[in-house]
């Protein structure tokens, strides 16, 4: 509904217009609902008709005290006087100008004129027909917040644009500031030269000579015919490339009608002949495959392994047979006929020998270690897996078991084509080192034996790591035996269990609050000394080692200290009883305490299968005695740990030798070195333990005790830190790409900030793609 | 008959040219290094020493200031001009090359707010506590001629921070209101408030040219759009923010030195929650500024110290100070990523390396390889025990060192009581408050 605010008028005006000629002014009552409009309208009437300013007034209070009594919030419509309409010089005024304009008024026009379309017609008629009222428009403040959210939505939004760039230069290995250099050293002449024209005659004549044959212009750019005979070169290269695929096509039919051909002989001599010569050259590869590389090996092994078990459940080569029972027959009249039964049973029995490889030792002490590296924390974590009740022993490594028996399962596959895979496989291999160069191949073999020695020195430092563990049983242990002596040792087990477990938990949290100190992140050690000289920073040094050993003694006290006072409490009821219970009660089965873990995620999604892997394992480890094998162990650590008696004596040195004649005792005993007996072993006392003497004090000072934010496991970490950056043990290249700096900055040159076409150039980037980067390839140049 | 001959290549053990390096075979096979990590360890921890040996950050103090330095401004155009405006009115222009005074002049009367050089560098703006804004040739007035301004716009109230646009004339100051005005008029074109507050900083983004950012009064920071009619969002924090500064590589990344001692990084479009807390102040924080790299911010504070932080860790890799060196105000990052320039209350502005340990100067290749080297070195060995420690000591002043204890303590206290009411309590009607959400108090659309 289209309101035209009234304007109100002086009263001068008022008596101008009532001079006039008597006018009609149409009195539009709007709906009665719309009380105010009706008011105005009715007031505005009557203004016209009344002379009286005063009462006029006066009346007009009373009205809009009435219209006030309606109850409806009245808003005042704005007051304006409009002076130009009454001091106009031409005397002309406007007439009634003082009404209310009307809608029908204005549109009444546009019946009779043909040019208005119907459409537009019709909707100004329901227009005026329709009778609703405009919502009242919303609050300033609600607009406004309305406005700001808009606006703020799209600057977000543009922001937003810059995430590429910034995830992008946030994963770069290097950035070189400022960001868009030109590129140093004399620029191409028809940079140069843009902007400068040809005058002289002289100079017209040159380049008009030069552009009629064709020439370039500029210097470096090629001539029309020199770019169309790079374009042929392309064509060349195309055209080699078809030849090699060719060639390679033709090479392939070859190889399958030869294999058809093959497969046709009937000749068992033939396939004897070849099948040995097959076998003989995978073991030749799977020899070269131990020293190049073990993990393939081992899978290898562990597929041979399955053939054999195979062949030892079937009944194949068992003489078992039609054929066999045939040719038993015939055995006795028959020479071949045995001899036939004789090799079928040699066949079976070397297909089920076992095989006895170095690298089958080699792989075991690996997995060994690898199991070992996986420090105390880890195994923690992984408790919830290894709920297995039936061997409590197994709960630390279980997961990696399991990995390797679904290897296992994945596994069962033929003989052949396991021999036809890893053919493949070797295929494939070979045509990759090709494509490698020399230099690659290099590298990784250095790399690979790195590995190889890194991995045996890796003995060492596990096994302090282990220590920790070790010390944890060890408190274990001697809190059990303060507590009840009489105890089982089941019970024993799942009380150290759980020991370990919250010692584990609180070096848990000692680590992480180690971290967040020792974070990149960390704070800065700030203190009252100053560095001036270098006598300075091994002072730091000491003071540093000696703040660094606070910490760490607390794991080294509360076993040496307790021990001794332990011990010596109840030294005599141990001394009695310890031997007794040892072989009594270790070798006894052990009870198995139900322990409630909180549940986890793992446990409710595949019980089915976990309940089979329990029984596996079960089976498994039936009949194994995990106890007698902790005793031997001990034992051999013991003995490792004894003092070595060194016989230095050289036969033959001073006296007659020769066969059969031994120097003299004498001479032995003189050349006879023997070491100092080592101090007594910390678990001298303690029968369920094992406590490496290895660990080192001074060296655990220089070792991080705790894994860095950013590395996930202590592999990570581990390889990092063995992977030299010196040029000491790396190639000249290597070493300027490993020691490249992550920002670059030019001496004396301002960096100015992102700049927008940063953006064009990522999107263009993105959006052409391949073709893009072959031209910047170009344009390098 | 076969005689066997030793015979060898030369091209293995001759040099093309009198100038190349002499050749040196070398068999890189790891079996023959069995010592290569202990021997690097051995190096990086020398480096490190050698590192915190050669730290002295400290390069030059340039006096001539009559009262504190209240605010500086980098030259856009060239690395050698520093500007600098005191609280008695006064602005200088440094050459830092020769580590003098090139000109002085009397810009206002009172403080001098704020200062910043035109994006082409031939003039510069200055505000003052006299309610004007002054623009000034960057060229001094030659002889017989009277130091003069180019333009004088007098405001209605009193101007506290200036900033210019990147790239086209227009500024923006902040006083009561943020104004952004064009050059060449001398009423705003646009005017932004939101409430009644006034505002102690604005700064356009570097980046995303038409974004504005600032600190009010209400603990609030503000951003608008150069080209809408109201601002577009405000965040209110528990403490006043006192300047901010954008990062001038990621368009949407803000950094604001606040009254809690810390600094807190924003992501503009999410600004419920700062992405990073910098803490390591030990009084408020004053000014702050981006490294060109957008790598890193210096910081400087009331607690007389001057820090580096890098932009997404939580502390400062670096702490400034000096014996003489009072509160400082302001902070600048040379637009080469090489200095630090600070302006301190004691009338004096400085000039320190970015890079505390790092040699100035052209570097021969073998040099810039060997530094390269080390630097790789430390970080890979930065979690051992031994070189953490050596490269993470920073010697205090005693006051400040003990300050931080305390300052310890009282979190630790805090967050011992925190955990020992939400232990007492109902599970959950207690819950853990992180250390970003502490500081925000609430979003204002």
């Amino acid at each position: 509904m289209a309101k035209i605010s009234k304007k109100k008028v002086s009263k001068k005006s008022l008596k101008k217009s009532t001079k006039a000629p008597d006018k009609v002014t149409a009195v539009v009552y709007d709906d009665e609902e719309d009380l105010n409009e009706a008011d105005d309208n009715i007031t505005s009437e009557e203004e016209d008709e009344e002379d009286d300013g005063g009462d006029e007034r006066k009346r007009q209070k009373l009205l809009e005290a009435i219209s006030a009594l309606g109850g409806k919030r009245k808003k005042k419509l704005g007051e304006r006087s409009e002076a130009a309409v009454h001091m106009s010089e031409f005397t002309v005024n406007a007439e009634g100008e003082g009404d209310k304009i009307d809608l029908a008024e204005l549109i009444g026009t546009i019946e009779e004129t043909p040019a208005v379309p119907a459409r537009t017609k019709k909707q100004l008629k329901s227009l005026q027909q329709s009778k609703r009222t405009i919502e009242c428009p919303l609050s300033k403040q609600e607009s406004e917040r309305i406005q700001r959210d808009v606006a703020f939505q799209k600057a977000s939004a543009e922001a937003s644009r810059w995430k590429g760039i910034i995830g992008q230069n946030q994963r770069a290995e290097q950035l070189i500031f400022p960001l868009n250099q030109e590129p140093s050293g004399p620029k191409p002449m028809e940079r140069v030269v843009t902007g400068w024209k040809a005058q002289t005659p002289l100079e017209l004549e040159v380049f008009a000579l030069l552009s009629a044959n064709k020439q370039p212009i500029n210097d470096p750019i090629l001539t029309p015919a020199e770019e169309a005979s790079l374009k042929a070169m392309s064509l060349e290269e195309a055209k080699i490339r078809r030849a090699e695929l060719q060639k390679a096509r033709a090479l392939q039919s070859y190889y399958e009608a030869k294999a058809r051909r093959e497969r046709k002989i009937k000749s068992k001599k033939f396939h004897k002949v070849q099948n040995k010569g097959k076998r003989k050259e995978l073991i030749k590869q799977f020899e070269e495959m131990v020293k190049a590389d073990p993990a393939a090996a081992l899978e290898e092994l562990n597929k041979i392994e399955m053939a054999r078990m195979q062949e030892r459940m079937s009944l194949k080569h068992q003489n078992s047979g039609k054929w066999a029972k045939s040719k038993a027959i015939m055995a006795k009249y028959d020479e071949g006929a045995r001899k036939a039964m004789q090799q079928q049973l040699e066949v079976n029995k070397e297909l089920t020998q076992k095989l006895v490889t170095s690298l089958n030792n080699e792989e075991e002490k690996e997995k060994e270690e690898t199991g070992e590296a996986e420090v105390i924390p880890d195994f923690a974590n992984d408790a919830e897996q290894g709920l297995d009740s039936s061997n409590p022993w197994m709960r630390g490594k279980l997961s990696e078991d399991l990995t390797d028996k679904e290897i296992m399962i994945v596994d069962l596959t033929a003989e052949e084509a396991t021999a036809n895979t890893a053919e493949k496989e070797e295929d494939e291999e070979k045509a990759e080192e090709v494509e490698e160069t020399e230099q690659e191949t290099l590298l990784r073999e250095f790399d690979s034996r790195r590995k190889l020695r890194q991995a045996e020195e890796a003995k060492t430092g596990p096994e302090i790591c282990v220590d920790d563990e070790v010390e944890s049983k060890d408190e274990a242990e001697v809190l059990d035996a303060s507590d009840k002596e009489e105890e089982e040792l089941s019970k024993f087990t799942s009380l150290f269990r759980g020991l370990t477990d919250r010692h584990c938990d609180a070096e848990n949290e000692q680590a992480e609050a180690a971290a967040v100190g020792s974070h990149m992140d960390a704070q800065l050690e700030e203190g009252l000394m100053r560095i001036r000289t270098l006598e300075d920073v091994e002072l730091l040094i000491h003071k540093g080692s000696a703040t660094d050993e606070a910490p760490a003694q607390p794991q080294l006290p509360p076993t040496t200290e307790t021990l001794p006072s332990a011990t010596l409490k109840e030294g005599k009821n141990r001394k009695r009883k310890r031997g007794i219970q040892l072989e009594e009660i270790l070798t006894k089965e052990t009870k198995v305490i139900q322990v409630q873990l909180t549940p986890t995620v793992e446990d409710t999604e595949d019980s089915n299968e976990k309940l089979d892997q329990r029984g596996l394992i079960k089976e498994a480890f039936a009949g194994d005695d995990v106890i007698s094998d902790f005793l031997k162990d001990k034992r051999k650590q013991e003995e490792a740990g004894k003092p070595k008696v060194d016989e230095l004596t050289l036969p033959g040195w001073g006296e007659w030798g020769g066969m059969g004649l031994k120097p003299s005792r004498n001479k032995r005993r003189r050349f006879r070195v023997k070491t100092a007996p080592a101090p007594p072993r910390k678990d001298q006392h303690l029968p369920s333990v094992i406590i490496s003497e290895k660990r080192n004090s001074s060296i655990s000072l220089h070792q991080v005790n705790s894994l860095p934010f950013p590395f996930e496991n202590h592999a990570q970490f581990e390889s990092t830190i063995r992977s030299p950056l010196g040029r000491t043990w790396n190639t000249e290249r290597t070493v300027k790409k490993v020691t490249k700096p992550k920002v670059v900055t030019q001496l004396g040159a301002i960096i100015e900030p992102m700049a927008r076409e940063e953006l064009i150039k990522d999107k263009k980037q993105v959006s052409v793609g391949n073709k893009s980067s072959v031209d910047l390839g170009k344009r390098n140049y | 008959m076969k005689v066997k001959v030793l015979s060898r290549n030369p091209d293995d053990y001759v040099r093309e040219t009198k100038l190349d390096i002499q050749r040196v075979p070398r068999n890189y096979d790891p079996t023959l290094h069995p010592f290569e990590v202990t021997r690097e360890y051995t190096r990086a921890l020398n480096a490190t020493k050698l590192e915190r040996v050669f730290a002295k950050p400290f390069l030059a103090s340039l006096d001539g200031h009559r009262d504190g330095v209240n605010c500086m401004a980098k030259h856009t155009k060239s690395l050698s001009t520093l500007l600098s405006g005191s609280c008695d009115g006064e602005v200088k222009v440094w050459n830092l090359t020769k580590r003098e005074c090139v000109r002085t002049l009397q810009a206002h009367e009172g403080f001098v707010r704020g200062m910043v050089v035109r994006y082409c560098g031939t003039s510069f703006f200055t505000v003052g506590d006299d309610k004007t804004i002054k623009q000034w040739k960057m060229e001094a007035p030659g002889y017989g001629e009277e130091e003069e301004p180019l333009n004088t716009i007098l405001g209605k109230t009193v101007f506290t921070g200036l900033d210019h646009h990147q790239k086209d004339g227009v500024f923006a100051t902040c006083g009561q209101q943020v104004d952004i005005w064009d050059e060449q008029r001398s009423s705003p074109i646009r005017s932004f408030t939101w409430g009644v507050d006034s505002f102690s900083s604005v700064r356009f983004n570097p980046v995303e040219t038409e974004l504005l950012g600032s600190c009010a009064s209400d603990r609030s920071i503000v951003l608008y759009d150069m080209r809408e009619s109201t601002p577009l969002k405000k965040v209110i924090m528990t403490m006043r923010s006192n300047t901010l500064c954008w990062n001038p590589m990621e368009a949407y990344y803000f950094t604001c030195a606040n009254e809690d001692y810390n600094l807190y990084t924003y992501d503009m479009r999410y600004l419920d929650r700062p992405v990073t807390v910098h803490m390591d102040h030990v009084s408020a924080v004053l000014d702050v500024d981006y490294s060109p790299t957008g790598k890193e911010f210096v910081s400087a504070s009331f607690d007389k110290t001057i820090r580096i932080f890098h932009k997404d860790r939580g502390h400062s890799r670096e702490v400034y100070h000096t014996k003489r060196m009072q509160h400082v105000i302001c902070i600048k990052w040379s637009s080469d990523n090489k200095y630090i320039l600070s302006g301190s209350d004691e009338m004096n502005i400085r000039l320190w390396k970015a890079n505390a340990a790092e040699k100035l100067g052209v570097l021969a290749p073998r040099e810039r390889e060997a530094a390269n080297y080390s630097q790789k070195l430390k970080e890979k060995f930065q979690h051992h025990p031994q070189i953490r420690r050596i490269a993470h000591h920073r010697h205090l002043p005693k006051s400040i060192f003990q300050q931080t204890k305390e300052l310890r303590i009282m979190k630790e206290a805090r967050s011992r009581k925190e955990r020992n009411v939400r232990k007492h309590s109902k599970p959950g009607t207690v819950p853990v408050v992180s250390e970003k959400k502490k500081h925000v108090v609430t979003v204002v659309q």
